[in-house]
């Protein structure tokens, strides 16, 4: 089991949380513009990273608010957590 | 050398020799300069569609590489659950095309890979699981694929350790039973699917990981780079289940793909006691006896996806809680080991089989939670694939372009483990 740094309640056991799939997916602003090719890609493509990858968590039995995290995985090592709304730290992009 | 056949005959004839007469069951080979075809991933898939190449398509000069060693990913680590008791018409096609094939396989490959039709039980535990499960079992029938739904009391007779107390939290209201589901040996399948496809000349390379895909001007596939050298070939499959994003990312092509651990587990060996494969959905078990006397109990997927084939025992706990209420005699019983792969799971949970943007590289990919059923199946149509350039009748509407198109063949509540 992970244990999970919720940047506003600290380290907690991953039970606590729901995982949020890839982190910085945006929305297209205009859906009716884009392409069938992209609207799929935006829908299903994600990078499923060999590596540190950006992914997004829940602390759904705690503040139940969303943030972000750096994780390694291919050793599922947390790097470092940061609030939702925020750039990756630098030194460690996904 | 001749490949040796077995028989009856030459198993006694091997015992006189006191069993030393046996030769290794399949070449060592070493990776050649070029080849019509180049198989990416040495599992039951990948395996058993260069045999089909090989022995359906007249091809000879094919390769199958792989990073580890043969039936080391998600073919060893399967709980080889065999049914196709899908709900969609595309996929009980597909899935019952498997288990026609595993009716016959030993004799075709002539291996025993111990296909068992034991029967593979589903358990409902609510109203909405029992309109599921009978749904299905309607759909099936339309399909002609077997099911049908028994009652408790009927599910207690064909499998008597079931726990049918109606005051189970979760008790069970009926269950569909597919009597032509089973399981096989998952080693044998890998072993006999390479065996049969050297004895056909295709060379199987070991601990030969792929580190680049070549394309010519146009754009089409011209070699593989790999970590035993380079290896020209026109005809690229990729068979690599978990690790597929990251081969196929190689050419740039992008697959809907996540990969998560799935894990499994298996008790101290004890005598017969349980005929049957069960599986429950609604509460996450699933469960059945090997040969060997282990219980083979499937646990589900992390939530995260991850490349590290382990997973947390928490996801463990959870199913070894079900199968203690449902099973209450397996209290007691030890676990033995516990092992995780990593399983490429699909948004719509149905598999990719096709070709893709790039001309000359195709993907056998998306099998999720539930591969190994599908093995023979997935070969053979992967294989006819490959040698025509266009998808055979029975996997064509599980191409890369539905994503796009919209036509999804949406499994999720058929699979075994809940999503």
């Amino acid at each position: 089991m992970l244990l999970i740094h919720c940047p506003h309640c600290g380290e907690r056991p991953e039970l606590e949380f729901a995982y949020g799939g890839e982190a910085h997916v945006a929305r297209p602003t205009e859906p009716a513009a884009v392409s069938d090719e992209d609207w799929a890609a935006y829908l299903y493509l994600r990078k499923n990273t060999k590596g540190v990858h950006a992914e997004r968590w829940r602390h759904t039995r705690g503040c139940g608010r969303f943030f972000n995290a750096l994780r390694d995985t291919t050793t599922d090592r947390i790097l470092v957590t940061y609030k939702a709304g925020e750039r990756a730290p630098s030194g460690a992009t996904p | 050398m001749p490949h040796q056949r077995f028989s009856g005959l030459s198993l006694l004839w091997n015992s006189l020799g006191q069993h030393r007469g046996w030769r290794e069951q399949w070449r060592r080979a070493e990776p050649k300069a070029e080849y019509d075809a180049v198989i990416v991933g040495g599992g039951g898939h990948g395996l058993g569609t260069a045999y089909y190449l090989a022995a359906e398509h007249g091809l000879t000069r094919i390769a199958v590489l792989e990073k580890g060693w043969v039936g080391g990913g998600n073919t060893g680590r399967n709980t080889t659950i065999i049914r196709s008791n899908y709900l969609f018409d595309e996929s009980a096609r597909l899935y019952d095309h498997s288990v026609k094939m595993w009716a016959d396989l030993s004799q075709a490959l002539n291996y025993n890979v111990m296909y068992s039709p034991r029967g593979v039980m589903m358990l409902a535990h609510t109203v909405h699981d029992v309109q599921s499960a009978k749904r299905h079992i309607h759909a099936n029938r339309c399909n002609g694929v077997d099911n049908e739904w028994l009652t408790p009391e009927e599910a207690q007779a064909y499998c008597p350790p079931l726990n049918i107390d109606p005051g189970l939290r979760y008790p069970v209201l009926g269950a569909a039973l597919q009597r032509r589901g089973g399981t096989a040996r998952h080693d044998a399948v890998a072993w006999g699917y390479a065996r049969a496809a050297d004895a056909l000349g295709v060379d199987i390379v070991e601990n030969c990981e792929v580190t680049g895909i070549r394309r010519d001007a146009g754009g089409a596939v011209e070699a593989l780079e790999t970590s035993r050298g380079l290896i020209r070939t026109r005809k690229v499959g990729v068979v690599a289940a978990g690790n597929t994003s990251v081969i196929l990312g190689m050419a740039g092509v992008r697959v809907p793909l996540e990969s998560f651990p799935l894990q499994a587990l298996v008790s101290e060996p004890v005598k017969p006691i349980f005929p049957c494969v069960v599986m429950s959905n609604g509460i996450h078990a699933y469960i059945s006896q090997s040969d060997k006397g282990e219980l083979v109990i499937g646990a589900g997927t992390d939530v995260y996806t991850s490349y590290t084939q382990r997973g947390a025992l928490h996801v463990n706990m959870h199913t070894l809680e079900a199968i203690c209420e449902l099973f209450p005699n397996f209290r007691r019983l030890r676990m033995l080991r516990n092992w995780g792969g990593i399983v490429d799971v699909t948004p719509d949970r149905s598999p990719i089989i096709g070709k893709t943007p790039v001309p000359g590289l195709y993907v056998n990919c998306g099998w999720g939670t539930g591969g190994f059923k599908a093995t023979p199946g997935s070969a053979h149509v992967f294989a006819w694939t490959l040698a025509h350039d266009e998808p055979h009748p029975i996997n064509a509407p599980f191409t890369l372009e539905r994503f796009r198109d919209g036509h999804l063949i949406d499994e999720a509540a058929a699979a075994a483990v809940a999503h």
